[in-house]
């Protein structure tokens, strides 16, 4: 305990904007909600500049998938306003259903790419969808991203994640 | 080993949201500080509904049709739920950033500007961007701290920076915004209908009634009828010609504040990149887009702990998370996850910002809280 203690107010001393790095919103497509591939050049000795943009991407493809206008989507609008919008307190929308699937999408992420390089990914949910912030982890855990949530402007970050066994 | 029970206090995030809003039901609904004129839309709807449905009604239905009571209830029930929709729900508040993001932001302005020369007044903070091939420039907020997202703008009157603004609605008691839009203007449709509607048949039961029994017999018999046709008649140039305005915004796919602050007339000026074109294609998206979810978690819980500095030994409470109302954020809250082993550093209960992160700064309320209130630097509200 006394160690756990010990490492954890280190990290707290340690945290500084060094430690975060927040990738922003590309708004050339409009006000759909993507982030920019560009990879962040903090992160240049940490991990794989293929691996990152693919995250990325796929984060991407899964928000534009919430947001397509199409046949379904117009279908969902018009039986909502035909009950007068109650059958959203028994039914989830479809883009609640793809946020709960890009929660998880991180999490896996996390796991096997990002936390074994020392790194933690957060969705951009917390803070309002606008920050990932990477934080440094907890003792003895990995800090769960939240799930579900709508990513609304701004950033994306990852910083380094420390874990307690890590010399 | 004395066990003591530390009282936790479940603090739920709303109620440390900053901002000029007031929060119900424990964060479920979310209105502006000034209700009264809502209230006041309020009692004109249900009062003029009640006085139809109570006199006129009556006397039609067995004249005329009993579908005209019937149809004329779920019209008030439609208006009255897209009201209440429009009026509690969030619609759309950009959350502040917290202070590591502000300062990388600001790091990078800095980094965009250089450093500015004593005396010298620092250039505007914006920042270009291209959309479909016109340039739009976003602007930074002072009071958020953020780069507001296109479309997005600061209500001076909530106090908030709000995505897709339209306008801040009295009398609704909210602001309009991307995620209440769509309920807002079925709200003021089916109200144009209902008041037509009324007004309709108001006129028809008088000139019935009259060829029986006389026209002031007709008054004196339901005087309510005099106060539903006037209300009805300043109800109807009012609503009817804010429904044609918001239909005309629908069709190009514009927002209040945009067609008052002119950005996409005039010459000079840049075309509405976000309009499709095509009128139809504007309107399905403006009402049957994919609806996101709010990005305030106004029920998730804060951090919170009034526990000494002993060891807790009492279960985390709830830490079991409520499903989320539908109207936010969908999954649960894992965030007390994170804080499983940290009843031994009691200096986290002082950060009551939503975090993840044990490393995040204990000084970063006191930042937030510290900020006074800067006027916004558009004005971004239109009232009706």
């Amino acid at each position: 305990m006394a160690t756990e203690v010990h490492s954890l107010q280190e990290l707290r001393r340690s945290a500084s904007l060094a430690t975060k790095v927040f990738v922003q919103r590309d708004y050339s497509d409009g006000t759909t909600c993507q982030f920019q591939t560009k990879f962040p050049p903090e992160l240049e000795s940490r991990i794989e500049r293929q691996l990152f943009e693919e995250t990325v991407k796929t984060l991407n493809g899964f928000y534009a998938e919430a947001e397509k206008i199409g046949g379904s989507s117009y279908l969902e609008g018009c039986l909502a306003c035909a009950t007068a919008y109650f059958i959203f307190l028994c039914m989830e929308t479809h883009y609640e259903k793809v946020l709960k699937k890009i929660s998880k999408y991180i999490q896996e992420q996390n796991e096997k790419i990002y936390a074994p390089r020392g790194l933690l990914l957060t969705d951009p949910l917390e803070r309002g969808m606008r920050v990932v912030s990477s934080g440094q982890q907890g003792a003895g855990g990995m800090t769960r991203a939240r799930g579900g949530g709508d990513t609304r402007s701004g950033c994306w970050a990852i910083g380094p994640a420390h874990l307690t066994d890590d010399p | 080993m004395s066990v003591m029970v530390a009282r936790k206090k479940v603090v739920r995030k709303w109620e440390k949201l900053p901002g000029r809003n007031t929060f119900c039901c424990d964060g479920r609904i979310m209105m502006a500080r000034q209700k009264g004129i809502f209230y006041l839309t309020l009692f004109l709807i249900l009062g003029t509904c009640a006085l139809f449905f109570a006199f006129e009604c009556r006397y039609l239905a067995v004249q005329l049709s009993p579908a005209i009571p019937v149809f004329a209830a779920v019209l008030f029930l439609f208006a009255m739920a897209t009201l209440l929709r429009t009026s509690f729900s969030d619609p759309g508040v950009i959350p502040r950033a917290l202070p590591d993001e502000a300062a990388f932001i600001e790091m990078e302005i800095e980094a965009t500007n250089g450093t500015v020369p004593q005396g010298q007044r620092p250039p505007p903070r914006i920042k270009n961007f291209q959309i479909n091939n016109q340039i739009v420039k976003l602007k930074y907020c002072y009071t958020c701290k953020i780069f507001r997202p296109p479309r997005a703008s600061h209500c001076s009157i909530c106090d908030n920076c709000v995505e897709r603004f339209d306008h801040h609605c009295p009398w609704v008691g909210n602001c309009v915004g991307k995620r209440n839009y769509r309920y807002f203007y079925l709200f003021i449709l089916s109200l144009s209908l209902l008041t037509i509607y009324i007004f309709t048949f108001n006129i028809v039961y008088v000139a019935l009634k009259s060829l029986k029994i006389g026209f002031l017999n007709t008054l004196k018999e339901t005087p309510g009828t005099v106060l539903e046709v006037l209300i009805c008649f300043f109800t109807l140039w009012s609503v009817v010609g804010l429904t044609g305005f918001h239909t005309f915004l629908v069709a190009l796919n514009q927002t209040t504040n945009e067609d008052i602050k002119g950005s996409w007339t005039g010459k000079n000026r840049v075309q509405n990149p976000y309009s499709h074109g095509n009128i139809v294609k504007n309107c399905c998206e403006v009402l049957c887009g994919p609806l996101p979810p709010s990005v305030l978690d106004r029920r998730g819980i804060l951090q919170q702990e009034e526990s000494t500095a002993q060891e807790e030994s009492c279960p985390r409470g709830p830490s079991t998370q409520e499903p989320t109302a539908a109207q936010g954020p969908g999954g649960q809250a894992e965030e007390s996850s994170a804080q499983q082993k940290d009843g031994s550093l009691p200096h986290l209960s002082a950060v009551p910002a939503p975090s993840l992160s044990n490393a995040e700064m204990p000084e970063e309320k006191q930042l937030t809280s510290g900020e006074l209130p800067v006027p916004s630097q558009d004005a971004g509200q239109a009232e009706h």
